[in-house]
């Protein structure tokens, strides 16, 4: 950055400097510069919230009336090809809730130079996405007098994603302890029970068979590559950024999922206060609604400013108002007024919920400045 | 062989060999009077099942059979039809119409008009209008519409004000609207004829521009002449009845319908009484106003059983008059003497109102353009055609195009036709007359062809350039009326236990600011003009400073005291809403112990803090 930007430093925020910096030619005159930069400083702040301006509430206003437009079109499903994304506001309202699990979870999954061209990457895909013991069957046969259960393996589809026989009865010894499994010949896996109740177990076992995990990435159902631009990027059904973190093939700095959770505990609070910020303004811009972007930087600072992810409810961050009346006023009222009942709390009436109830002015706006005076001693009377 | 199920009335009976076969010999059977007629049958290919349907609460309605492509009633049995030689029960007799329930229908190809006939084909409607509800088909033209602006023109003149029976003189109904001249439709369809709505009408047919007049006619309000007022248009009568009944009640007491004496508890003014006669009833023809008593009573003691031992009832009898609440008046129309079915002596008395249209009542035309009355323009402004005709009604142009309600357009056209040729037009759906016959006949009459005719203006007697389409048609009155809604309050009543006001018109109540409204006032940081408008229920409360409850003002020493702390305990007015207070009271009852802790015992703690308290919670 050039020094005479250096001085403002404190007055205007680095970014803007560094696009000053950017922007201007590289030489100025000196009144000129002066100039620029007094309108822009002034301009800078008058686009500052003015001390008492309720942001809160105008960014729930800002928020909340679209949200009531958004109902109308509420499942709507956008995305590639076969895959369904829930957008619109079951997913808004899943963001702001802060939800763990949430109901369609997606990855982008970029990759390193020469797969990201192109090169094996069917391949790589498929070898990201899950399967179970299932889908490589092709029979099942009980037979209720051995008390056994024969399985005829798919070659094909062994062959597809290149896993051997004994691979497969190798993670079935480990998934069914205690149980007798044994290679057959032609692709056969024969496993006995026994037992008192042999073959009750046999008939149960053959669910929970078929659910076994045995290849790929647990979590992700569905991959499809897509091009984007001149690079090839994996698109998944399912999420698991802590296992596809660990391939060598993924350009680890790009990866995405849109599960806020995942990256809330993996890549730490100011991730997550990111891709909340991402996760919204890509519902809003869907839709197609026009909101300041200061609002949403607002609720993912209220959302994450305790350290973790607290989504917008009484189990979230209204828990974390000071207020007792504030937090009873919202859902709940006995619970809270018998809790601080308990502990002799003290309500210093500073927001906005309690004044209103108590009918005194409001502390924003015109009911924040106060007169404060010191009488001064020596004048009394 | 797989068998076909029978269900009767959806209960398994049985199973037959071949459904269709089965299905189709007892659709014969009914056909040749062997079976009820209301006995419907139903094969289902899909599920291999037979359904008979026997039961109350079906809707069945009548089709013409089909066989081969022709329809069995032929001209020759509506000749005879015509001539009185057969009846409707003949024709159901004959086998030559039936009636299917819905789930008949389901196998039935059902042909709209006899040119449409297939081989396929099994049943003939009537007439096309059948597939419209009854309100529905008298919309007139309604083939010319979107489907929704059926419903809602049905919908609109289900609420009309019309001539609903005519023995209404000697009826005591609730709520009752009655045009005063009401008249036949110029534009009729054939359900008008056949369900006698000629003696019932709805509405006047009135002459209508399609013009906007100094934007008062924006959004879907109209402009009304006040000249049409004058002369009768929309006016109706508006009839609510007073019931009074001398109950009896244990003990051998009873109401007494007379005028109360004024030792009775709750006595009004004796100005309030002034119409009662000696039987304590109101002579038919005064005008009352609101406060005004219509029916004398009074009823015996609350919980008289404890006072019985005192011998105290006569005292102590309570008024129980009716009386006119509070924004309603009217004219005493008849006063009945009767007898409950209890055998009680009962007093009803119906209340007249007339009701000249004015600003904010509501009218429609029968295709769902209603609209509101927004300007009573005097007749000498109204503007005029070169023949001299004054339009009772300018109807905004802006209500077509997105509604596109053509049928309002036709009906316009065709009135004017009916009314210069002085005959009915018919405009049933489907069947009404065509618009090129309209459009012939008017340009015979001396009329431009497409409706429009060259207006002045009724102000400045200048010529419109554009030509105005202008024409007859059938307008409503809708029971909304403003003088039902109309609703103010400055001061007025309190609810008890908030303090806060009353809601709804008939306790004249505010209007509430809620929530969200609060929100907007907190987003402005309108901070005291917030707290102003809740100011409706504050109230300034005693707070002891030592132990932060409520503390007592004694105001005939003007002296304040604590009931815990005594009387040398510092206390201040702290000014409140009364709900805080009262949720303070809450939880003293929930044995929670809400402390104040006032301003001053905290000085310079913390900003904001003009008079407001502080609240603390502790466990009692």
């Amino acid at each position: 950055m050039r020094a005479e930007l250096r001085s403002y430093v404190g007055t205007l925020p680095l970014k803007i400097l560094e696009d000053l910096d950017a922007e201007l030619p590289d030489k100025v005159s000196d009144s000129k510069f002066k100039k620029i930069m007094s309108t822009v400083v002034e301009e800078y702040r008058t686009s500052l919230a003015e001390p008492g301006e309720c942001v809160g509430l105008v960014t729930a206003e800002s928020i909340g009336e679209p949200g009531t437009q958004m109902t109308l079109n509420t499942f709507h499903f956008a995305g590639v090809s076969e895959m369904n994304v829930t957008t619109g506001l079951p997913r808004l309202i899943e963001i702001l809730d802060g939800r763990v699990e949430i109901s369609t979870k997606m990855m982008e999954i970029y990759l390193k130079k020469p797969y990201s061209e192109g090169k094996d990457i069917r391949q790589i895909a498929e070898s990201f996405k899950e399967t179970r013991l299932k889908e490589y069957i092709k029979e099942i046969n009980i037979d209720i007098a051995e008390t056994e259960m024969q399985m005829l393996l798919d070659e094909k589809a062994l062959k597809e994603r290149n896993i051997t026989q004994g691979a497969i009865t190798k993670i079935l010894v480990k998934a069914m302890k205690g149980l007798d499994v044994k290679i057959l010949k032609d692709a056969g896996i024969r496993i006995k029970a026994s037992g008192d109740d042999a073959l009750g177990l046999i008939y149960k076992l053959k669910e929970k068979l078929k659910e076994v995990h045995i290849d790929g990435i647990k979590g992700i159902t569905q991959v499809l590559p897509v091009k984007r631009g001149d690079e090839f990027v994996i698109v998944t059904a399912g999420s698991n950024m802590k296992e596809i973190l660990k391939s060598d093939v993924v350009d680890k700095s790009r990866v995405y999922t849109n599960s806020i959770s995942e990256i809330e505990s993996i890549f730490g609070i100011e991730a997550a206060r990111e891709a909340i910020i991402r996760e919204m303004l890509k519902v809003l811009k869907d839709q197609g609604i026009a909101l300041d972007m200061r609002h949403v930087l607002l609720i993912s600072d209220a959302m994450t400013m305790s350290g973790r992810v607290r989504g917008v409810s009484r189990y979230g961050i209204v828990k974390e108002k000071p207020s007792v009346l504030a937090r009873a006023s919202f859902e709940t009222p006995i619970r809270h007024v018998i809790n601080a009942s308990m502990v002799g709390e003290t309500d210093n009436l500073n927001s906005v919920i309690e004044n209103v109830m108590i009918n005194q002015p409001v502390p924003v706006g015109t009911g924040l400045p106060m007169l404060v005076t010191k009488p001064d001693k020596k004048a009394k009377r | 062989m797989i068998m076909t199920e029978v269900f009767l009335n959806n209960k398994y009976v049985g199973k037959v060999t071949n459904g269709r076969e089965f299905v189709d010999s007892l659709r014969n059977q009914r056909r040749s009077n062997k079976l009820p007629l209301s006995l419907n049958l139903y094969y289902n290919e899909d599920t291999n099942q037979a359904f008979i349907e026997t039961c109350s609460g079906r809707v069945i309605r009548p089709l013409i059979i089909v066989k081969n492509g022709k329809a069995l009633l032929t001209e020759t049995h509506i000749e005879k039809l015509n001539k009185g030689e057969l009846k409707w029960t003949d024709l159901v007799e004959q086998g030559l119409v039936e009636y299917l329930d819905t789930t008949e229908e389901e196998s039935a190809l059902v042909a709209l008009r006899e040119s449409e006939l297939t081989p396929d084909h099994t049943h003939l409607e009537i007439s096309p209008i059948d597939i419209f509800g009854l309100t529905s088909s008298l919309v007139p033209f309604g083939n010319y519409n979107q489907g929704v602006r059926l419903t809602q023109g049905s919908k609109n003149q289900k609420q009309a004000v019309g001539f609903y029976a005519a023995n209404y003189f000697s009826r005591m109904d609730m709520d009752v609207n009655l045009l005063c001249y009401p008249q036949k439709p110029i534009v009729t369809t054939i359900t008008n004829e056949l369900t006698k709505m000629d003696a019932h009408p709805t509405g006047q047919n009135v002459v209508v521009a399609v013009m906007s007049y100094q934007g008062y006619n924006m959004q879907d309000a109209i402009v009304i002449n006040k000249g049409s007022i004058e002369r009768g248009f929309g006016r109706s009568t508006y009839f609510r009845p007073v019931i009074s009944e001398e109950l009896r009640y244990s003990g051998g007491l009873t109401d007494e319908i007379g005028i109360p004496d004024k030792d009775v508890k709750g006595y009004r003014t004796e100005h309030d009484y002034r119409f009662l006669e000696d039987d304590g009833m109101i002579y038919p023809e005064a005008v009352v106003a609101e406060g005004d008593v219509i029916i004398g009573k009074t009823s015996p003691p609350r919980f008289l059983s404890s006072l019985e031992e005192y011998n105290l009832a006569q005292t102590s009898r309570r008024e129980s008059s009716m009386a006119l609440k509070h924004g309603e008046n009217g004219i005493v129309d008849q006063v009945l003497l009767t007898e409950s079915e209890e055998g009680n002596k009962l007093v009803q008395v119906r209340l007249r109102e007339q009701r000249v249209p004015e600003i904010g009542d509501k009218f429609t035309s029968r295709h769902g353009q209603k609209g509101v009355i927004s300007l009573v323009v005097p007749e000498a402004d109204i503007p005029f055609t070169s023949s001299g005709i004054k339009p009772d009604i300018l109807f905004s142009p802006h209500g077509i195009p997105s509604r596109m309600t053509v049928s309002h357009l036709l009906e316009l056209i065709s009135g004017k036709v009916g009314a210069l040729s002085g005959r009915y037009i018919d405009g049933t759906t489907f069947e009404g007359e065509k618009e090129e016959d309209l459009r012939a006949e008017l340009l015979a009459n001396g009329f431009r062809e497409n409706g429009t005719e060259t207006l002045y203006n009724g102000i400045t007697g200048a010529m419109y350039t554009a030509k105005i389409y202008i024409g007859n048609m059938y307008y409503i009155k809708l029971k909304h009326m403003v003088a039902n809604k109309i609703h103010s309050r400055a001061r007025g009543p309190i609810q008890l236990l908030t303090r806060q006001p009353t809601e709804g018109r008939a306790k004249e109540g505010g209007l509430r600011l809620g929530e969200m409204e609060k929100d907007t006032f907190v987003a402005h940081g309108a901070s005291l003009l917030l707290k102003e408008r809740f100011d409706s229920d504050k109230t300034e409360v005693p707070i002891c400073e030592g132990c932060g409850l409520v503390a007592i003002h004694d105001a005939r020493k003007n002296s304040y005291f604590c009931p815990t702390c005594g009387d040398n305990v510092e206390i201040s007015n702290i000014e409140m809403s009364y709900a805080f207070k009262l949720l303070l009271d809450e939880f003293k009852s929930l044995t929670l112990y809400p402390k104040l802790k006032l301003k001053s015992q905290i000085a310079g703690k913390t900003r904001q803090q003009a008079e407001a308290p502080q609240k603390e919670g502790v466990e009692e």
